[in-house]
């Protein structure tokens, strides 16, 4: 296998013991990424000579920090200094921002390789990637498929061999999502447990930072470097970020794990629930206990996400007006007509579409239906999580309906696409952690298994996601490399 | 007392900016006056990805101004997006408070021809300050605006008033007082000219008797106190007249015209905002403890109705006097600590509502930035009272004093001024004046009694104003009638 294929403590074992360098690592990386972008195009910017001269600085250095010399690259949602930072939009096409996201300071900190920016739908919006103003990303394991979305360049890159991980966001399902269809292993954790600052926001309170890696050991030593209480994000919370590679191999037996009822029902393929039922089997093999259970609210998500996520994106949008920053309109000549131009010009047609509705929901006379209304729904879907989280440790469900789709093939309906996030969106709007790990194959493509914890228990779901997959050799497929 | 055919109701909307060290939701400066765009980070300039922190001075300030202005403080109160596109505001929304404000009702007392009066007060809450447009001309044919957000993140407190206020004057003496009383709790500079005291102004009339408010206009664009009164004057009278031709008023905000004394419509051919206010997400609500009011309580220094009322019931000065001399804490020091070394309360009041604030204006000067302390002022009216100069002389060697920062008495003996109340001396002057106008002194004999006059002014003229008036008055007299 080549360096680029390794995992991150692969990788890091190579380095500690001089029998990598981390420019060896980061070439392989560079001729992977050769090989397979003119087919994947996960990346919107390469940042090949600075990381080339990261490298050789770490390599001289000769100090080894959690992360040295691993080569990682970032969803184009965080803002990064002096790096072209598009957010997937036209809005920001040129927008190079002075400051860099908490959560990616802290992997340079940690002494990570940052190799380049990662392809998105535009704004977190969309679940297939084909919403990038720029171009569309493919899925490793067969080109003629999404790698899903919003965060498909960040799981393709991680898939394909091109770089050991990856931060991506999830909103409404944007990494999990993607770890189910690319097969690799992607972690959303509980909100509030990543800084969001220097993330370009799409939903306030449902956005959060995740991981994408090859195996779980390495999302939880991620993890652990980016989690934490951020002064300048009033929202990332005050608790302590324990060692989550510590009790990643405790013993599974006695386990107590949900599957909700809700989660298995029509709109999920067959072959995908098989592979999911398949492997809480094997869960009751190494012990652990399954039941049934009920989430009853969860058919309210979907549309509840759709209200609360839409209003706070219609305001988080609004400062796109051309007048700071990102495109501008300069034939217009007033300002009024150079604001709705520019935006016009600079936003995708899901992009408005969202914006529309968010501003609909808020609106004088529908707040208090809409807005006010999906609010409360949000407490109920929480409580649903609450009561059978008094009883489990953890719950499990597929992380989305199907397998990856083929490219245009949904692009005309915007409801099937929204239809993508109805297994996810329901740990959003409750905040909990939740992670995709590969749990099988159905139509020749990767199918995720879904576990959600209870707030702030990363290191219960990455017990659990840890057992199942050291009983499972599916995290150590990789794709052909070409079209199945 | 009637003056109109209606009665005008008039509430006022205030905005406070809060001095803080910084602004409200990142760590820039909130000082005035600084080049365009340096008082600026990615977070008050609505950068993609930047998050809002909540500075805790800030409300701290604003629970200060809220039990100065007897409100209630809330327990739980939250932030709250208000959305609108404008090139100042760089989120194209305004972090405010909507239905939870950190103070709720209270009230002021004002006096209104001596009486007092309650202003009632509907709620205070913290929001933060747009930036600045600058265009060349008026808005409307500048070629290009240039945006500063310098401004942009600063601090406000919007303190709301019932529609309690009946007359220009009385809003004048509502936004006089809540000036001082945030002077003396020291949360602003209030500086209308700097805009750190914004004032709109809400103004109804009804038909006297009538208990429900007629249709309200709100009236902005109003720099100074004078423009207060006159705007609302103006507006009044517009209203009435436009009542009684039989027209509706129409609900609408107006712009103060300074250059032609007018209010005028600010309506544009678009719908009235709908901000669709919805609960800022990026700032967990406030929790606010019983124990952290009642600290800020307690460190709360006197204000200014305590000092007006001090004032009147100490020395028995009239609440046109109190008003005054309370505008500012440091005005106030000044008086407190010149009566403290010369205890007549009105005769230092006199001066300082007349010689002092005469010169402190015709230099645009503060009191603190003036070169007369309280002991000079002290000073200067014992050596009145002990007869050593006129009253007349003492408002010369006043202004000297202003001029210079020296005291009377330096001044005295460096001018020779001393006054000459030896009767002997002024008994020789008289005798000389009196030789060099045998005229007068015969029309006197005569029966003209002005004639006196003159000759006091001739004695007061040969010592350069130094004699004693009284005395002379009293020799001359002796003289007169006793030859």
């Amino acid at each position: 296998m080549q360096l680029c294929d390794l995992t991150v403590h692969q990788l890091k074992n190579l380095l500690q013991g001089r029998e990598s360098s981390a420019e060896e690592i980061l070439k392989s990386c560079l001729e992977r990424i050769k090989e397979s972008e003119p087919e994947v195009c996960a990346f919107i910017t390469l940042l090949e000579d600075d990381a080339l001269q990261a490298a050789r600085n770490i390599d001289e250095q000769g100090q080894y920090q959690v992360l040295s010399g691993i080569p990682y690259g970032l969803k184009d949602i965080f803002c990064t200094c002096g790096v072209k930072t598009t957010c997937g939009s036209r809005i920001l096409e040129n927008f190079v921002p002075n400051y860099d996201a908490t959560a990616a300071r802290r992997l340079v900190e940690a002494g990570a390789v940052l190799l380049g920016k990662l392809n998105m739908d535009e704004f977190a919006m969309g679940s297939s990637t084909e919403q990038s103003a720029f171009f569309p990303t493919r899925n490793p394991w067969d080109y003629n498929r999404v790698p899903g979305g919003s965060s498909g360049g960040s799981a393709a890159a991680v898939s394909a061999g091109e770089i050991p991980f990856s931060l991506g966001t999830d909103t409404g399902g944007s990494i999990r999502q993607p770890a189910s269809y690319c097969g690799v292993v992607g972690l959303k954790p509980t909100y509030g447990r990543v800084s969001r600052w220097g993330v370009i926001a799409y939903a306030s309170s449902l956005d959060q930072v995740g991981v994408f890696t090859r195996d779980v050991a390495d999302c939880a030593l991620v993890l652990r470097v980016i989690a934490g209480k951020d002064p300048l994000d009033s929202t990332s919370v005050a608790l302590e970020v324990p060692d989550y590679s510590v009790g990643l191999q405790a013993d599974i037996n006695g386990l107590k794990i949900a599957y909700p009822r809700e989660y298995f029902q029509k709109g999920v393929d067959p072959a995908v629930k098989a592979c999911v039922i398949e492997a809480l089997k094997t869960y009751e093999s190494l012990g652990a206990i399954i039941e049934e259970v009920s989430l009853p609210h969860s058919e309210y998500a979907l549309p509840a996400y759709y209200l609360v996520a839409t209003a706070e994106a219609s305001a988080n949008l609004a400062r796109y007006d051309g007048v700071r920053y990102g495109l501008r309109d300069f034939s217009a000549d007033n300002v009024a007509d150079m604001i709705s131009q520019s935006r016009a010009l600079g936003f995708g047609a899901d992009v408005k579409r969202r914006i529309m509705l968010g501003t609909y929901a808020l609106s004088s006379g529908y707040y208090d239906a809409y807005y006010l209304k999906a609010l409360k729904v949000r407490r109920l879907l929480k409580n649903d999580f609450d009561k059978v989280f008094e009883n489990f440790d953890v719950i499990v469900a597929p992380a989305a309906p199907t397998t990856a789709f083929e490219l245009g093939t949904q692009t005309g309906d915007p409801l099937t696409l929204y239809m993508n996030d109805i297994l996810t969106v329901p740990i959003n709007m409750a905040g909990l952690p939740g992670m995709s790990i590969p749990c099988g194959f159905a139509h020749q493509m990767p199918v995720g298994m879904q576990l959600i914890g209870k707030p702030f228990d990363e290191p219960t779901m990455l017990k659990a996601a840890y057992g199942f997959e050291q009983a499972t050799s599916f995290h150590l497929a990789k794709p052909g490399r070409g079209v199945k | 007392m009637k003056d109109y055919d209606y009665e005008i109701v008039i509430g006022l909307e205030v905005h406070v900016e809060l001095k803080t060290e910084s602004k409200i939701f990142c760590g820039c400066s909130n000082r005035f006056g600084a080049e365009p765009n340096t008082n600026v980070c990615p977070v008050c300039s609505g950068f993609p990805g930047m998050l809002p922190v909540l500075n805790q001075e800030v409300v701290e300030y604003a629970i200060r101004a809220g039990l100065a202005l007897n409100c209630e403080i809330a327990s739980y109160s939250k932030f709250d997006r208000k959305n609108y596109f404008y090139p100042d505001l760089p989120k194209a929304y305004q972090i405010s408070q909507y239905d939870l404000p950190i103070c709720g009702k209270g009230y002021m007392d004002i006096y209104v021809n001596g009486e007092p009066k309650r202003i009632g007060i509907i709620r205070a809450h913290m929001e933060e300050d747009a930036g600045k447009l600058m265009h060349q001309g008026s808005i409307t044919q500048t070629a290009f605006s240039l945006v500063d957000l310098n401004r942009s993140g600063v601090p406000l407190l919007e303190i709301v008033s019932q529609p309690d206020m009946r007359s220009a004057a009385e809003a004048r003496e509502y936004l006089e007082k809540l000036r001082s009383t945030m002077l003396f709790a020291g949360v602003s500079d209030c500086k209308m000219q700097e805009g750190s005291l914004r004032c709109d102004a809400n103004v109804s009339v009804r038909s006297w008797g009538e208990q429900e408010l007629g249709i309200r206009t709100e009236i902005k664009n109003l720099n100074s106190f004078r423009a207060l009164e006159k705007a609302i004057e103006y507006e009044a009278r517009r209203q009435m007249d436009a009542l009684d031709d039989g027209e509706v008023i129409v609900q609408e905000t107006r712009t103060w015209d300074e250059e032609k004394q007018i209010t005028r419509s600010m309506r544009n051919k678009e719908e009235a905002h709908d901000y669709r206010y919805f609960p800022e997400p990026d700032l967990p609500p406030l929790i606010i403890g019983r124990e952290w009011v009642e600290s800020i309580a307690r460190s709360m220094p006197e204000l200014p109705q305590q000092a007006q009322v001090r004032l009147m019931e100490n020395y028995g000065l009239p609440p046109y006097d109190v008003s005054i001399l309370t505008a500012s804490p440091q005005y106030l020091a000044f008086f407190d600590s010149c009566v403290a070394e010369y205890p007549q309360p009105k005769a230092v009041a006199n001066w300082m509502m007349g010689e002092l604030n005469k010169f402190l204006n015709q230099s645009n000067m503060e009191i603190a930035e003036c070169k007369i302390l309280p002991g000079h002022l002290s000073g200067l009216l014992k050596l009145v009272d002990a007869g050593s100069i006129s009253g007349k002389m003492a408002k010369d060697i006043f202004a000297e004093m202003f001029a210079s920062g020296k005291e009377a008495e330096q001044i005295i003996r460096e001018k020779g001024l001393v006054q000459i109340s030896d009767q002997d001396t002024l008994t020789a002057m008289i005798e000389e004046v009196l030789k060099a106008n045998p005229k007068v002194v015969e029309d006197y004999r005569g029966g003209k009694q002005k004639a006196a006059g003159f000759l006091v002014g001739q004695v007061m003229k040969a010592t350069k104003g130094q004699a004693n008036p009284a005395l002379v008055n009293q020799l001359i007299d002796k003289c007169l009638s006793a030859e």
